[in-house]
């Protein structure tokens, strides 16, 4: 009875580990890659801003106004989810969510942009753009996150 | 039907007025994509069934605030604004609205 207690121990104990191994090491390659995916496409679409105002531009040589809009779901792996709670008792940045943040938000605005240059928009003006949370169990855990940004995209003639 | 968030629609002119539209849809997660994104809360990055579910809800709100403009009689909705909410675990309201206007 006792051994088979402690071996039910050492696999809850086994599993977590297992678990943040594996939420390290895919956690960190996949934000690798997207980054650099997001680099490289805000990159190709920099002829196609977005500005959160709305007054820049004169709106006599506006033609073709549409609403665009993009949106991502994104989680942080467990790992990380871990690190964070043990910042929440000891205070401070967290600073392996700033980049999940930072991911969020890029990548949603980088689809709005998306579907403005399908529409043959040359600009995207009053962007404006929403953050949430969806708790996954427990109230106020921030396993992920949803972002979403929108704004009229634009066609701008000479 | 013409939507912008902007105050106007640029190029044409507001030639009637109808007051404020909205629509809402209120939707809860579906279990087979439950399972599947607490799967991928352990390695991280995009879960694409949530992503797609809020999209096509978004859509759903959109599509009843239009007709509501449509009903009315206008054929362009401006300053339009998209808001979400959390109702109840597991459940998210998407709300969107906008002033109805006619353009010529």
């Amino acid at each position: 009875m006792e051994m088979l207690e402690a071996i039910l121990q050492n696999i809850n104990v086994a599993t977590i580990l297992v678990l943040f191994t594996l939420g390290y090491i895919a956690g960190t390659i996949a934000e690798k890659v997207h980054y650099k995916s997001i680099k490289q496409r805000e990159k190709d679409l920099l002829n196609l801003p977005a500005i959160t105002s709305k007054e820049l531009v004169d709106r006599e040589k506006i033609k073709n106004a549409a609403l665009v809009d993009g949106s991502v779901v994104i989680s942080q792996d467990y790992f990380k989810r871990f690190l964070a709670s043990l910042r929440n008792i000891f205070g401070g940045e967290i600073a392996s969510y700033e980049t999940l943040l930072d991911r969020g938000r890029r990548e949603a605005i980088l689809r709005m942009k998306e579907e403005a240059k399908k529409l043959g928009a040359t600009m995207i003006i009053n962007m404006r753009v929403e953050t949430s949370s969806i708790g996954m169990r427990a109230k106020g855990s921030i396993g992920s996150i949803e972002v979403y940004a929108y704004g009229t995209a634009v066609e701008i003639h000479p | 039907m013409i939507l912008t968030n902007i105050d106007s629609v640029p190029g044409k002119k507001i030639v009637e007025h109808y007051g404020i539209v909205a629509g809402s849809t209120i939707r809860a997660k579906h279990i087979g994509k439950d399972i599947a994104a607490s799967l991928k809360n352990i390695v991280g990055g995009e879960i694409k069934g949530y992503t797609e579910l809020l999209q096509e809800s978004r859509t759903q709100a959109t599509e009843r605030m239009v007709k509501q403009a449509e009903q009315l009689g206008a054929n362009a909705v401006i300053n339009v604004r998209y808001a979400t909410s959390a109702v109840t675990q597991g459940a998210a309201e998407l709300f969107v609205y906008g002033t109805a206007v006619r353009v010529a």
